[in-house]
């Protein structure tokens, strides 16, 4: 689950990280009083679930209340595009205004999971302010890391050898020391999976403060975080998405026109490719479960057929322990209660998969049956060309 | 032969009680697997499905001489689980709950390595030996006997490839679900070392998906250490980068962990990689054939 910085930076500044001064607003009218109250100079930040807003215009710095208010007035309803948020871009319904600061140097602080190592890392790297992927990819040797015992966690000796390693002046070596363990403090307690602070800075009057704040939370872990379920903004989401999530699929919107359903996210993804290589282009990735109930094969077509692009129907099941009569019946069932107009292929397998199959062909729908994963691929592309 | 799990493999099932526990656990006795006890706190004492329950898994393994745990444990308890499992003693853990937070398995594999076990999971459809154990959820029929292994970050998928190689009239050692969780119990490397060792092992069919590094992982190690041909398949291809795939571990992150990368990182070790789902089980065929 992704979280504004805003709210990233409200979380860690409760864990002892020092954040800028600042306020949320959504009001144009705001933003005179605030920078006002800041010192004049501030800095306006576009608050949307994606990186890369400063080269998109979405983070400016203002000299007066009156520049900033201009500036909130040009982004609020404004989108942005950047390399993450897609070509349709994201609109901008939140700004961020924060005190502006005497930025001395430009650092780069993150904590992840490292998958092979089994262990969370906490990362630095004195290039600051650029996207760490761009100097992992030049120059690896420039980020530094410290894995971390579970069991004892952030050991403030790590923490020196980060801090030194930076090239931080030593006057500031206790301050930062402290910030690291906050930070490593605020993953750990709110289950995240993964914490950036780019930039982190060090001012003309010596400080160290979170310029910028990233966190995103585990999923698997936000039931035990009920509090984390007020910060999440369904405007960033896919509308389809959310619809989805209620019903307990995971679905993800793509931009193709053949909409898939598939027991299993592996599976759901090798259907996806097996039609790209026929030559189609997938709608979705769904997976409706391992069991693929007629109430999830129903809001399954529900959230599918709500695709306008969505010309044919790809429905893969391996059906596992139900067995395939069952599951064909809660197709058809589900086919005729949400009134599906486009073609259907559907691949069956498992056991009474004969039965499943004269089910099927003679329920009166436009169903077509597959033999395996290749012909219903090219069965279903032909289909969405007809 | 087979890894793993065999016909001495005495299971005991932890969350036998509950409703999918029972019902699996019950497939697993019917498939000729030895189902000797069931762990529900609370119901020790009783008798489920013909199935005796204990409070604790000590107290399983000292009365049953159970040497294997499969979990059905609902998330916010299975890293409890599996620790309970371990300190009991058992050789293997199998655990198929979905939904672990990530920094439980953190902290339960730095409370494992060390310890004489091995866990499989989470978020797995279990391990299968056909014709001796099965220890997980996958449907039994699809399987054969045989010498080909089969690992898998995959549920429905690794059914996929299964039913293949058995439609081919090619058999399975052993099927090993690894899981689709970013910390996983049993790596792609543990798996195949296993496989290298089993003489009964010809050849393997390993199925990745985006995220992670693993696959990577497992080229390096097998260029090094394996000696026997692999047919690989890489799930995810058309996957959009920074979305998490239904799995948990399944997310292109930073550019990296894609499964153009993997590919590329498995042609270039030799190892035959089919870009179709379709075609797993008559690569294996052709390898086999020689």
């Amino acid at each position: 689950m992704k979280i504004h910085e805003y709210q990233a930076k409200e979380i860690l500044k409760g864990y002892g990280v020092p954040v800028p001064r600042g306020r949320m607003t959504t009001q144009a009218a705001e933003v005179y009083d605030l920078a006002k109250e800041m010192g004049g100079t501030v800095v306006v930040k576009a608050q949307i679930h994606a990186g890369g807003r400063g080269k998109a215009g979405g983070v400016k710095l203002a000299r007066s209340p009156r520049e900033a208010q201009d500036i909130a007035t040009r982004l609020l309803g404004s989108r942005l595009f950047t390399h993450q948020t897609g070509p349709e871009g994201k609109q901008v319904q939140k700004l961020l205004i924060e005190e502006g600061l005497n930025i001395k140097k430009e650092y780069y602080l993150g904590i992840v999971v490292d998958r092979s190592r089994r262990q969370p890392v906490f990362m630095a790297s004195a290039e600051g302010g650029v996207e760490i992927e761009e100097v992992a990819a030049r120059n690896p040797a420039a980020i530094l890391k410290e894995h971390i015992d579970p069991q004892i966690g952030l050991s403030p000796f790590q923490s020196r050898k980060l801090a030194f390693g930076l090239g931080l002046p030593p006057a500031l070596v206790g301050q930062a020391v402290k910030v690291f363990a906050a930070l490593y403090d605020a993953f750990v307690a709110t289950d995240a999976s993964m914490v950036e602070i780019n930039p982190f800075i060090e001012t003309a009057e010596g400080n160290l403060i979170a310029l910028d704040a990233k966190v995103n939370f585990d999923d698997n872990a936000l039931y035990r975080h009920p509090e984390f379920r007020l910060l999440r903004d369904y405007s960033e989401e896919d509308p389809l998405e959310i619809e989805a999530s209620r019903f307990g699929l995971n679905y993800i919107k793509l931009d193709g026109n053949i909409g898939c359903m598939v027991n299993g996210a592996g599976l759901a993804m090798a259907t996806m490719d097996i039609i790209k290589l026929a030559g189609g282009n997938p709608a979705n990735f769904l997976d409706v479960g391992g069991g693929a109930s007629e109430e999830s094969v129903t809001s399954a077509f529900r959230i599918i057929l709500s695709d306008p692009h969505v010309q044919a129907i790809l429905v893969n099941i391996f059906g596992g322990i139900v067995r395939c009569d069952i599951i064909a019946r809660g197709i058809i069932n589900a086919a005729k209660a949400v009134g599906v107009k486009v073609p259907i292929v559907v691949r069956l397998e498992g056991t009474n998969v004969d039965e499943g199959r004269r089910l099927l062909q003679e329920s009166g729908l436009n169903i077509a049956l597959a033999d395996g994963m290749k012909d219903a691929a090219e069965k279903v592309v032909a289909k969405a060309r007809a | 032969m087979a890894i793993l799990i065999d016909q001495n493999t005495r299971v005991v099932v932890q969350g036998l009680t509950g409703r999918e526990g029972t019902y699996h656990a019950l497939q697993c006795r019917q498939y000729g697997t030895q189902v000797v006890a069931g762990v529900t706190p609370g119901k020790g004492g009783t008798i489920h499905e013909g199935i005796p329950v204990f409070h604790t898994v000590a107290e399983a393994v000292r009365e049953t001489g159970a040497n294997a745990s499969l979990i059905f444990v609902p998330p916010p308890f299975a890293a409890d689980a599996i620790l309970e499992a371990a300190d009991a003693g058992v050789a293997l853990v199998v655990c198929i709950t979905e939904g672990i937070p990530t920094l439980e398995m953190i902290r339960v594999a730095a409370y494992l390595k060390g310890r004489p076990v091995r866990l499989v999971g989470p978020n797995c459809p279990g391990v299968i030996s056909p014709g001796k154990c099965k220890m997980g959820i996958m449907p039994a029929r699809i399987h054969k006997e045989g010498s080909v292994g089969v690992i898998s970050r995959s549920g429905t998928l690794t059914y996929e490839a299964v039913g293949q190689l058995t439609r081919c009239e090619i058999g399975q050692s052993t099927c090993i679900g690894i899981g689709g969780d970013p910390v996983p119990g049993t790596t792609f490397v543990d798996a195949l070392a296993l496989f290298e060792q089993d003489p009964e092992t010809r050849a393997v069919v390993m199925i990745g998906e985006i995220g992670g590094s693993a696959e990577e992982e497992a080229v390096a190690w097998m260029q090094q250490h394996f000696t026997k041909p692999v047919v690989s398949f890489i799930a995810g291809q058309t996957a959009p980068p920074g979305r998490r795939m239904g799995h948990a571990g399944a997310i292109i992150a930073g550019g990296k962990g894609t499964a153009a990368e993997k590919m590329a990182a498995l042609r270039a070790a030799g190892i035959t990689v089919v870009e179709s789902p379709a075609e797993i089980g008559a690569a294996m065929k052709k390898i086999l054939r020689g």
